[in-house]
C-alpha cells in the first residue's frame, strides 16, 4: 500500500493524448513509435495513491482526469555546474580591450 | 457530440479558429494565390498610436536603448582599420514578462478582453507563454498555455521547463506535452472546450504589437545621433519579430535601413523528432523554425499568417550555438548585462557584421530576453553534456548540431554565415504553386508574389516565366 495523498493536495497527473500508431501522418518515424503524452498540475479532488486514475481541478478551475504521478511536483531545472569552457571568455576579452592600439 | 480523434478535430480546424480569433480571413483573398496583406493589417489590427496607448496601460515597451560600448570596442579591435560599427541594443528583457513577446501578447489580450472572451490560450514553448499570462493577469483574464516540453523518456528541455514555471507564476494552467506537432490538436481541443480567445503569435494583433519596437529604435537613435540605423538585426524564428519590427522601422521613416535576420544553425536536427528534441541547446531563434516559416508562413495556427519575413528581409545569416553562448558570456562580462542566450542570437551575428561595416555606421540589435535557471548558458551546456553532446573550446565552424557545441577559442572566430536568400524565395514560390496548382499568373497574383519575395514586378515576372515555366498575364 502506498501513501494516501489527501484531497486538495497540489499534484501532477499524466495521460496519453494520442497512442503510438495514431499520431499525425507527418510525424517522423521515431516519434510515431511513442505516444503523445500530457502532464498537468492541479488540486486533487479526492484522496488517492500514486498511480491511481484521478481527477484534478486546475488553478483556473478546469477539470482534468489522468494518472496521479506526483504530489507537490517540484521545479527541478537549475543552473548546475560551472562550465569550464566558458570561464576563459571574460578574462580573454578584457585582456583584448586593455591592449594598446597598434 | 463531435468526434475527438485526430482527423475529426483537424477537419474542424477552420471553424474552431474562426470562433477563437474572430477574424473571417476569407474576406482578404485576392486572385488565385494571395490575399490583401495590408488591408488585413489595417482593418483587423490597430493603428500604431492605438497600440502605443494599449501597451502603455500594461507597462509594455519604451525599453532601454543602450550602446554596447565595450562589445563595439572589442569588434573594432578585431576589425580592419576604419571598420567596426557601433552596436546598440534594445533591452527588451525590461518588458513585464522579460521579453519582447509582451509586445506581441499585449494587443491580443486587449482585443480578447474587449470582445468579451473569458480567457486566452496560446500554443507556445517560448517566452510568449509568460507574456500572454502576464498581460492576461493585468486585464483579469484566465490563461491556458500549451507547451511542447519533454521527450518520450519524460525528460524536459530546461529552457522550456523554466518558461512553463514562469507561466505558472502568473497563474496559468500549463499543459505540458511530449514532442510532436500534434500540440496543435490539443490546442484546438482546448479552444473548443473553453471558448477562449486564440492569442496566436501570428494574427495581425500579434504582429502589429511589435511595430512600436521598430518605431522606438528610430525615434531614440534620431534623438541621440540624428540618424537612422544602418542595419537592424533581428533574431528570426517564426518571423513575427522581424515582420513587426521592420514595419515599425518603415512607419518611422527608416525605409533605407537594412534588415538582417539571424538564426542559430540547427541544420540536421528534425524539429518533430523525439530523439533530436533534447539534443539542441536552443529551443527558439533557430533555423528549424526560421527556414520553414520564411518559406511557408501559412503553416501557422491561423489561416493567414501576418508574420511574413521574406517581405522585409534583406539578408539572412546563421550563427553556431557555441558562438551565441560566447557572446552571452561577453555581454555579462564586459557590458554588465546578464541576459538569456536565445535572445542574443542576433548579437552574436552583429558582432561579426559590425566588423565589416564602417566605423561611422550603426547596427542595432533589437532584443534581449530575461535569464534564469534553465534559460542560461550553464543550464543548457550542462544539459547538453548530460545528453552526450560534446562541449569544448575550438573552431565553431566544426560544430555539428546535435553532436557538439563548440565555444570559440577567440572572439575573432564568431561568424555570421550567409543563407542563400534567393534560394529561400524560390522555395517559397515553389510551395505556392504546389498548393494552388495555378498555371496562369494574373496581374493581382504577380503583385502579391512580388511583395512576398521583396522584388520588383519585373524581376518576379522573369523568375516565374524562366524558372517556373508559368504564363504571366498582364504583368
Amino acid at each position: 500500500m502506498g501513501e494516501i495523498i489527501k484531497a486538495g493536495s497540489w499534484v501532477q497527473i499524466y495521460r496519453v493524448v494520442l497512442p503510438a500508431g495514431e499520431r499525425a501522418p507527418q510525424v517522423p518515424e521515431d516519434t510515431q513509435k511513442v505516444p503523445l503524452e500530457l502532464k498537468v498540475k492541479g488540486f486533487l479532488k479526492e484522496g488517492a495513491e500514486l498511480g491511481d486514475e484521478v481527477e484534478i481541478v486546475t488553478v483556473i478551475g478546469r477539470n482534468h482526469k489522468g494518472e496521479l504521478i506526483k504530489a507537490n511536483p517540484p521545479y527541478e531545472h537549475k543552473f548546475g555546474k560551472m562550465i569550464p569552457e566558458l570561464l576563459q571568455v571574460g578574462p580573454q576579452i578584457r585582456e583584448i580591450l586593455r591592449e594598446e592600439e597598434v | 457530440m463531435a468526434a475527438n480523434d485526430y482527423n475529426s478535430v483537424m477537419a474542424r480546424k477552420n471553424e474552431i479558429m474562426k470562433k477563437a480569433v474572430g477574424i473571417d480571413y476569407a474576406q482578404f483573398s485576392t486572385g488565385q494565390v494571395g490575399f490583401d496583406y495590408e488591408r488585413m493589417m489595417s482593418e483587423v489590427g490597430y493603428k500604431l498610436d492605438e497600440i502605443v496607448k494599449i501597451q502603455s496601460e500594461t507597462a509594455v515597451g519604451k525599453t532601454p536603448f543602450i550602446e554596447l560600448k565595450n562589445i563595439s570596442k572589442l569588434a573594432r579591435k578585431l576589425a580592419p582599420s576604419g571598420k567596426g560599427a557601433r552596436i546598440f541594443l534594445k533591452d527588451e528583457a525590461a518588458n513585464p514578462s522579460g521579453s519582447y513577446k509582451a509586445r506581441r501578447a499585449s494587443v491580443s489580450v486587449y482585443h480578447a478582453d474587449k470582445e468579451g472572451y473569458p480567457g486566452v490560450v496560446a500554443a507556445t514553448s517560448g517566452n510568449y507563454g509568460a507574456a500572454v499570462a502576464s498581460q492576461a493577469v493585468m486585464r483579469n483574464l484566465e490563461t491556458i498555455i500549451v507547451q511542447e516540453v519533454f521527450d518520450s523518456c519524460g525528460v524536459g528541455q530546461p529552457e522550456i521547463l523554466e518558461k512553463g514555471r514562469k507561466c505558472e507564476a502568473y497563474g496559468s494552467e500549463v499543459l505540458q506535452l511530449s514532442v510532436g506537432p500534434e500540440l496543435f490538436y490539443t490546442f484546438l481541443r482546448v479552444l473548443e472546450d473553453t471558448g477562449y480567445f486564440n492569442a496566436s503569435l501570428y494574427t495581425p494583433f500579434g504582429i502589429a504589437g511589435v511595430e512600436p519596437l521598430g518605431y522606438e529604435i528610430v525615434e531614440e537613435l534620431q534623438e541621440r545621433e540624428g540618424k537612422n540605423p544602418d542595419v537592424v538585426i533581428i533574431t528570426h524564428a517564426g518571423g513575427g519579430n522581424l515582420t513587426g519590427t521592420s514595419r515599425g522601422l518603415i512607419k518611422a521613416g527608416a525605409d533605407q535601413t537594412k534588415i538582417v535576420a539571424a538564426s542559430v544553425d540547427l541544420s540536421g536536427l528534425h524539429m518533430a523528432s523525439d530523439h533530436d528534441f533534447n539534443r539542441k541547446s536552443f529551443t527558439t531563434g533557430h533555423t528549424g523554425f526560421g527556414v520553414p516559416f520564411a518559406t511557408w508562413p501559412d503553416r501557422a495556427d491561423v489561416p493567414l499568417n501576418a508574420a511574413r519575413a521574406l517581405r522585409y528581409m534583406d539578408e539572412y545569416v546563421t550563427v553556431k550555438q557555441g558562438e551565441v553562448f560566447y557572446i552571452t558570456e561577453a555581454l555579462a562580462q564586459i557590458e554588465g548585462m546578464e541576459r538569456g542566450p536565445a535572445g542574443n542570437t542576433s548579437l552574436a551575428a552583429a558582432f561579426d557584421l559590425a566588423q565589416k561595416m564602417n566605423e561611422d555606421q550603426i547596427i542595432v540589435v533589437q532584443e534581449t530576453e530575461y535569464t534564469g535557471a534553465g534559460k542560461h548558458p550553464m543550464a543548457q551546456l550542462n544539459f547538453a553534456k548530460e545528453n552526450g553532446i560534446e562541449v569544448k573550446n575550438g573552431d565553431p565552424d566544426q560544430e555539428e548540431a546535435g553532436k557538439s557545441v563548440i565555444i570559440p577559442e577567440h572572439p575573432s572566430q564568431i561568424k555570421a554565415r550567409d543563407v542563400d536568400l534567393e534560394k529561400l524565395k524560390r522555395s517559397y514560390l515553389r510551395k505556392v504553386f504546389e498548393e494552388t496548382k495555378v498555371e496562369v499568373i494574373e496581374k493581382v497574383d504577380l503583385e502579391f508574389l512580388a511583395d512576398e519575395i521583396k522584388k520588383s514586378k519585373v524581376e518576379t515576372k522573369e523568375i516565374l516565366e524562366k524558372e517556373f515555366d508559368l504564363q504571366v498575364a498582364g504583368g
